[in-house]
């Protein structure tokens, strides 16, 4: 029955493991090393560079909060895809990405393009209870967002960490991100505040107007969306709904 | 023998140990699902920051595959060794480091998910210093296993050893380089690797995770506690052999099966589905191999529930090894990806194959841990058939619900407009993400009845040998 030429292997431990992982390396030698090396596997994109500060932040945020475990962020080549999100995910998008962030289950829709689709001020009312917009949703409320303030602590070491695995950052860039990140929170707080939304001291620069930073950023280096975000005025309803729920508080 | 005899031959307080933790992360794992479950059809379940559905539904993940079916893994494995290598442990200070380091990386694992210091690599989202804390205690339990292996007086290995050769080496060398990262702090660090890079490492990692973790060392399992309860020897050597080196070498290609469609090179996916394809023939070999070494015993499936579990996960094993690769042809990908369908697929193994095979290891071994029978098989009975109702449940929920999501999402209007919007593809699909969750519930309320089962089992039996020791509770040493 038995095949008599593997019995010596079955009788030598280091040999049989020796060749156990020469038979499991193989296929990770072939399919990781060398699409590092090819000629085309990533085409660099005009307009892709690194984010700000303040996406960073919001982007920590995003994975703290385990975001992509509901939403993907790659969009596939079909045109039922295409019509619904934008242009389909491109290798040269993603080289600032670190980790990767395309996800496995779309129980909420993909993100790769929603920067620009809504006004910031839908963001915020959506990630403070995401039904008073979609009363079907069943995203979590994620109100505390809105209730901390963002952590710039580790603002310059981030950048400065990122600038060490190859991402472009100047010295000014580094040294002033906690300045960049306030004054982007800024701005995106005084949008908010065009539309009807009422922000005390903390509210203006907490988690969520840097969660708000980020997916703004999403999909907008490849320009295909001609408004720009935060300079869009906001449509009539959300900003009734704005000023709604803002009285409603 | 006798209850002092000053070195008892096997170490068995390891496989105590990890017995029982193997059974707690069980249940916690399963419980934080079903919660998970629950916040789809009800959002209210969710008490932000804490528990909210995307920090609890990694904990669910990590705690079912690192804390039960990694400690059923290794509840089985050191049982398995020492007997088949007819020695104790290499070390048992090593052995020590292992039970009580890997479960304090699961508390703290569970800690972090909870307080949001985890990443977002699926199965590889724990920071760096818990990396560093695994690669260290699994180089824990390289050294031990090899150790005892070199020390063997058994001049083969049977095949239930190498598949679990094949899981150490492989995991060390997947986690190490899954995980390689720069740290900004104690709790942030950021991945070497970026976008499609990044994704190709993970998949590599996350594909042969289940290869590794999930498959091989439940296939060593099955090869070391099938022939013991069915009592039959293994159906085929041959076969053995030419499924566990396919298998090995063929699983390590599949991993971009996961990135179909995406911007990972077109010779790299295709390959992926290539292999995906071919690891039918050796899956089917393992589980062939498996159902006909029952040949001659089927007539104790009556009234053996561990026996029905050990079956029963084995023709799990064959479907979702079956219904993988189709789901790696790209054709079938363009639906099934981003759905439930992955969901339910996921769980067709892990739930049918894996957990159903661990289950059937504790209570093959727990009795003769505490040198005593099983307290009630009524109870396993039971068990048996709550989880196979669950199962069921969960899987075909998930299969409609997924292919329900996947054609609203390409339904387009005469005019080739899209027939849905999103939301209304959340909207179908809740009442089967109910059904999923009752399935779930099924499955844990199974699980609770095996743990009362055990304490129970604990209760009557004693950790020492007794007098009159159960024949074959302790081998006696020496003779072939």
């Amino acid at each position: 029955m038995a095949w008599n030429w593997h019995r010596p292997l079955e009788a030598k431990g280091l040999t049989f493991s020796v060749l156990t992982f020469l038979a499991v390396a193989v296929g990770g030698l072939v399919l990781l090393i060398p699409p590092y090396f090819l000629q085309g596997s990533i085409d660099p994109i005009e307009g892709v560079h690194p984010y700000t500060a303040l996406e960073l932040e919001g982007r920590d945020v995003y994975v703290r909060e385990g975001c992509v475990n509901c939403h993907s962020q790659m969009v596939r080549p079909f045109k039922t895809e295409t019509d619904r999100y934008g242009p389909y995910s491109l290798a040269g998008e993603g080289i600032y990405d670190r980790p990767f962030l395309y996800g496995s289950r779309r129980t909420g829709p993909d993100l790769a393009r929603v920067g620009g689709k809504y006004p910031d001020s839908w963001h915020w009312l959506h990630f403070r209870d995401p039904r008073e917009i979609e009363p079907r949703s069943h995203m979590p409320a994620y109100a505390f967002l809105g209730e901390q303030a963002l952590d710039l602590s580790l603002a310059e070491r981030k950048l400065a960490v990122l600038r060490r695995l190859g991402h472009p950052y100047t010295d000014a860039e580094v040294t002033g991100a906690v300045a960049d990140a306030e004054a982007q929170a800024a701005r995106i707080a005084a949008s908010l505040r065009k539309d009807g939304v009422q922000l005390g001291d903390v509210e203006a620069r907490s988690e969520a107007i840097a969660l708000i930073a980020y997916v703004q950023r999403l999909g907008s280096d490849l320009g295909w969306r001609q408004a720009a975000p935060t300079a869009a005025a906001p449509a009539p309803a959300v900003a009734q709904t704005a000023a709604a729920a803002e009285g409603a508080r | 023998m006798s209850a002092t005899a000053p070195s008892p031959r096997y170490d068995m307080a390891v496989v105590r140990g990890f017995a029982l933790s193997t059974l707690l992360w069980g249940v916690v794992g399963m419980l934080v699902g079903l919660i998970a479950a629950l916040q789809l059809v009800w959002p209210a379940l969710n008490f932000p920051p804490y528990l909210t559905f995307g920090r609890i539904r990694p904990l669910h993940t990590n705690a079912v595959i690192f804390g039960f079916t990694l400690g059923a893994v290794f509840t089985g494995s050191y049982y398995g060794v020492q007997r088949l290598c007819r020695v104790r442990m290499f070390s048992d200070t090593l052995s020590r480091i292992n039970l009580w380091g890997w479960n304090a990386i699961i508390v703290a694992a569970a800690l972090t998910f909870l307080t949001g210091n985890a990443g977002p690599k699926e199965y590889a989202e724990l920071e760096w210093p818990i990396d560093v804390a695994i690669a260290v205690v699994w180089v824990v339990y390289a050294v031990n296993f090899f150790g005892t292996i070199a020390r063997r007086r058994e001049k083969g290995m049977y095949v239930a050893i190498w598949f679990w050769i094949a899981t150490i080496l492989t995991i060390a060398m997947l986690h190490i380089f899954n995980s390689l990262a720069l740290p900004v702090s104690l709790w942030k660090s950021y991945s070497i690797y970026s976008g499609i890079h990044d994704a190709n490492i993970q998949w590599w990692y996350g594909h042969n995770a289940v290869g590794f973790l999930l498959t091989t060392p439940i296939l060593g399992l099955m090869y070391y506690f099938l022939p013991k309860q069915a009592g039959r020897p293994i159906y085929s050597h041959r076969l053995s052999i030419v499924h566990f080196w396919s298998l090995i070498f063929i699983y390590m290609w599949a991993g971009p099966h996961h990135l179909i469609y995406s911007p990972l090179p077109d010779w790299a996916q295709t390959l992926g589905t290539g292999f995906s394809i071919m690891l039918i023939l050796p899956s089917w070999g393992g589980m062939l191999n498996g159902l006909l070494t029952l040949r001659g015993a089927w007539d104790k499936l009556r009234t053996d529930p561990i026996l029905k579990m050990m079956a029963v996960g084995i023709t799990f094993y064959g479907m979702s090894t079956f219904e993988g690769p189709m789901m790696a042809v790209k054709t079938v990908n363009s639906l099934s990806h981003f759905t439930n369908w992955t969901i339910g697929h996921v769980h067709s193994g892990a739930l049918g194959w894996v957990a159903l095979t661990c289950f059937a290891t504790l209570y093959y071994v727990i009795p003769r841990l505490w040198h005593t029978t099983l307290y009630s098989v009524r109870l396993a009975e039971l068990h048996f058939w709550v989880a196979t109702l669950g199962l069921v449940l969960y899987v075909t929920s998930m299969w409609i619900s997924g292919v329900t999501q996947g054609l609203m999402w390409r339904a387009v209007n005469p005019d080739g407009s899209l027939a849905y919007t999103f939301i209304e593809s959340v909207a179908a699909i809740r009442i089967y993400d109910g059904i999923r969750a009752a399935g779930g519930a099924l499955f844990l309320s199974g699980a609770l009845v095996m743990v009362y089962n055990v304490i129970q089992t604990i209760r009557q039996g004693s950790v020492e040998v007794p007098e009159t020791a159960p024949a074959g509770a302790l081998p006696v040493a020496g003779g072939r």
